[in-house]
């Protein structure tokens, strides 16, 4: 048996990693994307101060930002990294805690499933109703709004993996075919009603490019699945115990 | 079907355990927090970290601006 110590430990180092390479996925796939969009909301705001005519203060529209475009590219190593070691630690409670529930005898399968749990209930279905926009993509006037809205379809993505996991094995009962329909019933059900029951955000300018907008919203669910993909394999490495025990047995 | 109970890697459940993944719990959700949300008011550091770790908000699906 491990300690919650060492499981911890275990999710933070893991967690790390896996926000490092995100990271890295994110600079080669994401940034030519936020570099052009950055550029499209520069262009529109500086369409938009020579609408006002009375250039009195034009310097003051100049103004140095607090961090450079090259500071923000390595900062989203930093960004990544830290929300890693976040989610590392967050994915080693859940195994301690959840273990017992899960019901396969193996660790490496039970951490691959708290992983694929977390990223459709984490990811793909806040991804799915509210996708995430570049700069220049949204009105500052409603970022508190759509920070309440994205928050609470992460809790509601989690609790519908957990009603498809509940409604699956209810419906065991009555064979194969009908467990996994349960499972996909009580989650599509979940997350048809919440999208429904959710505002419509759409706040996309008529003007800005969709090709743009698209590429930019597959590369961060791109860096996304790359996250969670390596915390699962990766935790899954971490708390299996054959490697070590083979060694002893071949010592 | 092979008996699960001896190669599950946890420790037993107690209140100690409880309280320690709690505060654990905490801790991450902070730091997700520093990275997703903060604008300076828990981090201290004005809005710098703020701007810093932009890039990383949008990409990891955060609504930014
Ligand atoms: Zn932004």
């Amino acid at each position: 048996m491990r300690t919650f110590g060492s499981l911890l430990v275990r999710g933070l180092i893991v967690g790390l990693f896996a926000g490092l390479l995100a990271g890295t996925f994110a600079y080669v796939l994401g940034e030519p994307r936020v570099d052009a969009a950055i550029a499209i909301e520069e262009a529109g705001s500086h369409a938009h101060t020579h609408d006002h005519g009375d250039s009195t203060e034009p310097a003051a529209e100049e103004e140095e930002p607090l961090v450079s475009r090259d500071g923000q590219r390595a900062g989203l190593f930093l960004a990544t990294s830290l929300y890693g070691v976040a989610l590392g630690g967050l994915f080693a409670v859940a195994f301690t805690l959840l273990r017992r529930k899960l019901r396969t005898g193996n660790d490496a399968y039970a951490a691959l499933g708290l992983a694929a749990a977390g990223f459709v209930g984490i990811v793909l279905v806040p991804f799915l109703k509210y996708p995430p926009n570049p700069p220049a993509v949204g009105d500052p006037d409603t970022i508190t709004r759509r920070t309440v809205t994205y928050l609470l379809t992460l809790v509601i993505g989690l609790l519908a993996v957990w009603a498809g996991v509940a409604l699956s094995r209810w419906a065991a009962r009555y064979g194969e075919v009908a467990r996994l329909a349960g499972g996909v019933v009580g989650l599509v059900v979940t997350v048809v009603a919440a999208y429904l029951i959710l505002p419509r955000i759409n706040e996309v300018p008529e003007t800005f490019p969709a090709t743009l907008l698209w590429q930019f919203r597959f590369a961060s669910l791109g860096t996304q699945a790359t996250l969670w993909l390596l915390l699962g394999f990766g935790y899954a490495v971490a708390v299996d115990r054959r490697p070590i025990r083979s060694k002893v047995a071949a010592a | 079907m092979a008996a699960p109970a001896q190669s599950v890697a946890v420790p037993a459940l107690s209140p100690k355990l409880l309280a320690v993944a709690l505060l654990s719990v905490g801790v991450m959700l902070l730091l997700a927090y520093l990275v997703g949300f903060d604008q300076g008011a828990v981090s201290r550091s004005g809005m710098y970290l703020h701007e810093l770790m932009h890039d990383g908000r949008h990409l990891l699906g955060v609504p930014c601006h």
